[in-house]
Formats: structure tokens, C-alpha cells, sequence
């Protein structure tokens, strides 16, 4: 416990000063703390096409979409496969997304990493989707499956229903709320893992799935 | 209390010995290409994707607001964020220094009983040297993130916050993967070409191997969120999701300034730190985990709340807003000093402007003299503070920092001499910005009252003030000098005085960076 009061106690006193009341002329960060309090940011956006612009955002990334009506998912979720035969589907994944004639692996009881690492793909839904951003948010409950389901394997296809589908960041964070309260961990996903670390070439797909297929309902 | 500038100052010189050859490879026109093509493809992103948001400035002034809330009450913040882990199920430990911040780590690593863990590319495990202690202990820390692998693997230093590997090209990395990765584990195919989605094929490979045995994780964070006790962190690879996902125990080391006070705080950051550091409107991946969550992830987790001078750095009420800095590397990119010395020259973790004022407040001023020349390293043209998510007027930093660093050398020691002129040279570039100077700290009434500067001066010192109607000097003159100095850190002060002034970076400073 040393370290904590020793820690706390610093802080305290390096912000003695401020407690005293500082001399006006303390610096240019004075003024801007005075009018900074503001959130006069955008909270909403307004836009035309809030699910067009997702598609649009996400395809940014490199990243596939499919439309598709409520009753055609499961034929959507077959051809965003594209050929994968075992698949990981996480409890509570509406059973009528779910294509015929896959190999379907549960995560019950949970499966080693390198049983995972051995399974093709996986399909989830979503909680949120960020239409500026082209992101696509699991709060990995029910239907989304723990994090390492939708690390491990190579293909990932998530199906989003347009109701999820939100703004931009301030919405989602709103949205999320809740989830986070409820202690659950959040990935945010934003096209397929992708690095530009050797002479700023993008290549998509390091570590996580190497292709992100996004199926969108409605 | 002095431990923690010690261990900070040991950062680079610590680790594996810089070979002489690397070291004059490093100043040769690869970097600079490199560094220059990289600088300049970030910024017009990072420029593109700021222009999309009208409400861009609003996202800076509430994001600086909302840091300086937390500054100005970080006791409280801190309480609360120990608080909400503890419920969440997490074990919070305080570090006051780089040590006690390592030791943590091992004690945990040892009562696992592992030889190894896994890494998420963090800033502050690099400030803390948590690597080199760790393997001291006998255990080996693997670096997860594509171009730490390359640093690591290259026995080298990274070279910029966001893209550390830069300063190598594909053949180099296809090389130190093919010499090195059979070394430490899986190796690279015989066959590996230079094809950047090869190189990355075959990190992927060399990496999963470890992803799937690690039993212990660390990571940094990017934001700690008090109300709830989340942890954020912000990357591209997946490398961060498998550490923090897959091992059964995570140890997340996080300096005391990256409390947010709510989880709504975040929507401010998620926009604001994205588009700044990469340029994209959102980075590929954001993991978020609030203490243990049972079934899913790591079941024991730990997180080490560091100072390691960040008090310090507090206590001073105008350097303070440097703990704002959400680490986003815009203000390197457009720094014209930066992009011709890269990241090395820096001679710390932090890089670049940022740096700049970071370490020689974290380390202290008149810690040494390399330390106290990093104030100067600027042109003070303002391009960081343009960019800077949340406002921090490092120009305004920068001149503070000069008039302590002036201070602390009373008496004339040539290290204080060369810093004063370069500090001159800078205030004198223009009468207004004389007059901003005057305002700061009265460093400018001081440098120049006492050293006489206005004017001419005796040899040697005329060269200097010779210089400053001539033409701007060759920039090769400066990199010489930083060459030749190992960036001011020698401490060649008297002989490199002369050049010094010369060849200061204001004189460097052809393009961007000064309004005209
Ligand atoms: S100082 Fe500002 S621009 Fe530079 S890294 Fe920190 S937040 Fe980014």
C-alpha cells in the first residue's frame, strides 16, 4: 500500500497550487480549460442514407457487405463462406441464419485455442453498427460468442440487422452503455486486422480473421 | 525519488548495444526516404478523414477539457478507477517508478511459473523497460505487433510511435525474419520473399504459435475509464485482441495520466484518436474488458497504475497538459525536425515533439545534458500544436521547458551556453515571437539579457550571429552535427557549440512549418 499513498499523495500536492488559486498568467492552457468544458460536438449526425453509407464505409475497408431481407440470411451467410465448411456458431445465434450442410462446431464445452485454430470460420451477429465509421461492435453476448471465437479463425461473418445499425461514435457509445455496466467486454471491428508497419504497404489480415464478411439484414 | 529519472534515462542506452554501423546506417538517406514518405502518407490521411468531421474542433476543445478534468482532480479519478476494478474483479497494483512497475510484472510471471509472456505494443512498457528487466528475471517477452517483432527481432529501437519499424525497408525486415525467427521460435519458409503480405504471412505464423501457448499477457492501455473500471485499447493488428483474449492471466501497465472519468468520455477519443493516428475514420480493432469476465478472456487480471514522473510532470502547471497526450503520433508527422532526424535522435521512447517536452519533464531538467537539449530539438513552428487532438501547445511547453533548462545551468557550463544560443536563435527569428517569448517565463528577458545576444558577438560566437543573415545553412550541417554529437547526447558542448547554433533547427526549417 506504500506505493498507492505515496502516488496519491504526489498528485495531491503537485495540485496544491491549483487549490491555492493560481496566478492568472499560468499559461495559455488556463484560457482554453475555461471555455473547454464544452461538448459542443456533434451527438447525432444527419444522414441521408444511414445504411447505404455503412455499406459504403465498411466496403472501405476492404471488408465484403451483402444486403439482404430478413427470410434470405441464411443463403447470404452460405455465400459469405465462401467455402468454409467448419464453422464456429456461438449459442444463442438465431437458428434460421444458419445455412444447411455446414460442418457446425459448437464452443460448448469451450474450445481449446488450438481447436479453434482449426475450424475455418465463424458466424455471429452484432450489437451495433457505426454507419460513419463502418464498424461493427460484438458485446459478446449471446449469438456473438466469447472473443476468441471471432479471433481465431480465418473468416468472420457477422450479420448486422439495420435497426443496430447507428450514426456515428457518440450513438454507439450510448448504445453500449448498458453491455459495458453489465461488466462485458467489447471489440470493436472495423474491416479485417490490417498492418502498414513494413514501408507503409496496407496488408489486410495479421492476426485476426483475414476476411470479415458483413451480412446486412433489412 | 530520483529513481524513476535513472531508470528513464537508461531507456535506450540499456538495451542491446546500437552497433556503430546501424547507427551510421540510421543517418543515411533510407531513413530519410522512408521517414519522409511515411510522415507525409499519414498526414494527408490523417488530414482527409479530419476534414470529414465539421465538428472537429469541438472534439479537441471537449477532449482537452475532459483531460484536464481529469489532471486537475486525478487523486479522486484514480481512487474511483481502483475502486471500479477492484468490483470488476481485477487486482490494481501502484508503481511509483519504472522498478517497482517491472518487479510487479516478474512477481506475477513468476508465480505463474512461465519463461515467457506475450506482448501488446505498448508505450509505457517501452518507458519502463519492462523487456530488458523481464529477461534479467530469465523471462523472455515476446512483442506481438508486427514492427516491434521487427525491432525485437532486428535487435534494434523503434523509430516512431505509430509505425516503429520504419526506418527498415522489406528486404532488411525479409532478412532479420529469416536470420532471426528460428532463433526464438517458429522460423521463417526458406522461401520468404520481400512481398510485404509475405512478410506479414510469415509473422502471423512465427506469432500464432505463441498466441496459443502464452498462459501470461501484458498490455498498456489507451484509456482506463474510472466510473466503470474499463480498459481500452485501440489498435490494427489483432496482435492486442490475442493477447488479451487468449492467455489466462493479463497484466496491463497504465501511467496515472489515462484515466477518462465516464465511459461516455469515450466518444470524444474513439473519434479523435483514430483519425489523428492513422488516418482512418476507425481503426481496424478496439477491445474493450472491464475486470474478469468469467468464461470469457484472461481470469485473472491485474493493472499497475505507474507514475514514473508523470507527478512531476503534474506539478508543472504549464508542462502539465502534456499528460494529456493520447499518444496519436499526429504531432510527429508533421514535424519538420522530426521527419529529417527520425526517431532515434530523440534518444527515448517518445519521439518527436511530444518527446520533446515529455521526457525532459518525466526525466527532470538538468537530469543530463541530452536530456536538456531535447527542448531545443524544434523550430517551434507550431505545425504539432495545429494537429494536436487535444491541444497541447507544445510550442508553449517547448519555451518553458528552455527557460528551466536555462535555469538549471547557472554558471555557464557549455552545455547551457549552446543551449541558450539555439534558444536565442529561435526568439530572434522574429520580433513577435519575441515578444510571445517574453511572455513565457521571462526566458527570453534572461537568454538574452545576461548572454547579450542581440548583436553581434565575439568569435567564436559571431559565427552564430553571422548566421543569421546569411542564408539558411545546408540541413546537412544539422544532421552532421546530430550525427556527429549522437543528438546533443555526447555532450561535445563547446566544440559542437558553434555548429550547434548554426545548424540549428530553425535554420532547417524549409518547408510547412514556418507561417509566412
Ligand atoms: S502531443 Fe498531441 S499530437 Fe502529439 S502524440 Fe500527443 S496527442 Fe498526439
Amino acid at each position: 500500500m506504500k506505493a498507492r499513498e505515496e502516488i496519491l499523495r504526489r498528485v495531491r500536492s503537485a495540485l496544491v497550487a491549483d487549490r491555492q488559486g493560481r496566478s492568472s498568467d499560468a499559461g495559455g492552457d488556463q484560457g482554453k480549460k475555461d471555455q473547454g468544458t464544452s461538448r459542443g460536438y456533434a451527438h447525432t449526425r444527419d444522414l441521408p442514407d444511414r445504411l447505404a453509407l455503412f455499406v459504403e464505409r465498411v466496403e472501405d475497408y476492404q471488408a465484403s457487405v451483402i444486403r439482404t431481407r430478413p427470410d434470405d440470411v441464411a443463403a447470404a451467410v452460405a455465400k459469405s463462406l465462401v467455402g468454409a465448411r467448419r464453422v464456429v456458431v456461438p449459442r444463442g445465434f438465431n437458428p434460421s441464419w444458419v445455412p444447411q450442410g455446414l460442418d457446425i462446431v459448437l464452443d460448448e464445452p469451450a474450445l481449446r485455442a488450438d481447436e479453434l485454430d482449426a475450424v475455418e470460420a465463424v458466424v455471429t451477429s452484432a450489437v451495433v453498427g457505426i454507419a460513419v465509421t463502418g464498424t461493427i461492435v460484438l458485446d459478446h453476448t449471446a449469438g456473438q460468442g466469447r472473443r476468441a471465437l471471432t479471433l481465431v479463425p480465418d473468416v468472420h461473418v457477422c450479420v448486422v440487422t439495420a435497426d443496430q445499425v447507428v450514426g456515428d461514435v457518440p450513438e454507439a457509445v450510448a448504445r453500449l452503455s448498458s453491455s459495458v455496466n453489465a461488466g462485458q467486454p467489447l471489440t470493436w471491428i472495423s474491416g479485417p486486422s490490417a498492418t502498414s508497419d513494413i514501408e507503409l504497404d496496407r496488408v489486410e489480415g495479421v492476426h485476426g480473421p483475414r476476411t470479415l464478411r458483413v451480412v446486412l439484414v433489412g | 525519488m530520483n529513481k524513476p529519472a535513472t531508470s528513464n534515462t537508461a531507456t535506450f542506452l540499456g538495451m542491446p548495444p546500437f552497433p556503430v554501423a546501424a547507427r551510421e546506417a540510421l543517418a543515411n538517406s533510407q531513413l530519410r526516404r522512408n521517414l519522409r514518405h511515411a510522415t507525409h502518407t499519414i498526414r494527408s490521411k490523417r488530414a482527409r478523414v479530419v476534414e470529414e468531421l465539421d465538428d472537429w474542433e469541438q472534439l479537441r476543445l471537449a477532449g482537452a477539457a475532459i483531460k484536464d478534468d481529469v489532471l486537475g482532480n486525478l487523486g479522486g479519478y484514480l481512487e474511483q478507477l481502483e475502486e471500479s476494478l477492484t468490483r470488476a474483479g481485477a487486482t490494481v497494483h501502484w508503481a511509483r517508478d519504472a522498478a517497482e512497475a517491472n518487479q510487479v510484472v516478474i512477481d506475477i510471471a513468476r508465480s505463474h511459473k512461465v519463461d515467457e509472456v506475450v506482448k501488446v505494443k505498448s508505450m509505457v512498457t517501452g518507458e519502463i523497460e519492462l523487456n530488458a528487466a523481464l529477461e534479467a528475471a530469465g523471462i523472455s517477452a515476446w512483442e506481438t505487433d508486427l514492427a516491434e517483432l521487427i525491432v525485437q527481432l532486428g535487435n534494434d529501437l523503434p523509430s516512431h510511435i505509430l509505425v516503429p519499424a520504419i526506418h527498415r525497408n522489406r528486404s532488411e525486415v525479409r532478412d532479420i525474419f529469416l536470420r532471426e525467427m528460428g532463433k526464438v521460435g517458429r522460423p521463417a519458409e526458406a522461401d520468404l520473399t520481400d512481398e510485404p503480405a509475405q512478410l506479414a504471412g510469415a509473422a502471423r505464423r512465427h506469432l500464432r504459435e505463441k498466441f496459443l501457448r502464452a498462459k501470461v499477457a501484458v498490455s498498456g492501455a489507451n484509456f482506463a475509464v474510472a466510473d466503470t473500471g474499463t480498459l481500452v485499447v485501440v489498435e490494427s493488428e489483432g496482435n492486442g485482441r490475442m493477447c488479451l483474449t487468449l492467455p489466462e492471466v493479463l497484466i496491463s501497465v497504465v501511467g496515472i495520466e489515462k484515466v477518462v472519468p465516464t465511459w461516455t468520455d469515450l466518444e470524444v477519443f474513439l473519434q479523435l484518436l483514430p483519425r489523428s493516428s492513422t488516418g482512418e475514420r476507425m481503426n481496424p480493432y478496439t477491445s474493450t474488458w472491464t475486470g474478469v469476465t468469467p468464461g470469457d478472456g484472461p481470469q485473472e487480471v491485474h493493472v499497475v497504475l505507474l507514475d514514473n514522473g508523470r507527478t512531476k510532470v503534474l506539478a508543472d502547471e504549464v508542462g502539465r497538459q502534456a499528460l494529456r497526450c493520447i499518444r496519436c503520433s499526429a504531432c510527429l508527422n508533421v514535424c519538420p525536425v522530426y521527419e529529417r532526424v527520425g526517431g532515434h535522435a530523440y534518444g527515448s521512447i517518445y519521439p518527436g515533439p511530444i518527446g520533446a517536452i515529455l521526457t525532459p519533464m518525466l526525466r527532470g531538467v538538468g537530469t543530463d545534458e541530452a536530456t536538456d537539449a531535447l527542448p531545443f530539438a524544434s523550430s517551434l513552428c507550431g505545425a504539432c500544436y495545429e494537429v494536436c487532438p487535444v491541444l497541447i501547445d507544445i510550442p508553449e511547453v517547448l519555451v518553458h521547458l528552455r527557460g528551466k533548462v536555462v535555469d538549471s545551468h547557472r554558471g555557464g557550463v557549455p552545455g547551457a551556453l549552446q543551449a541558450a544560443m539555439t534558444g536565442a536563435s529561435w526568439t530572434l527569428r522574429r520580433s513577435s515571437r519575441l515578444a510571445l517569448a517574453q511572455r513565457f517565463a521571462g526566458l527570453s528577458g534572461r537568454v538574452l539579457g545576461r548572454r547579450g545576444l542581440i548583436g553581434r558577438m565575439p568569435p567564436p560566437l559571431s559565427r552564430w550571429t553571422d548566421a543569421r543573415d546569411a542564408p539558411a545553412p545546408s540541413r546537412e550541417s544539422f544532421r552532421a552535427w546530430w550525427a556527429r554529437t549522437d543528438g546533443g547526447r555526447s555532450g561535445a558542448g563547446s566544440t559542437a557549440a558553434g555548429s550547434t547554433a548554426a545548424g540549428s533547427p530553425s535554420d532547417t526549417t524549409d518547408e510547412g512549418g514556418e507561417p509566412r
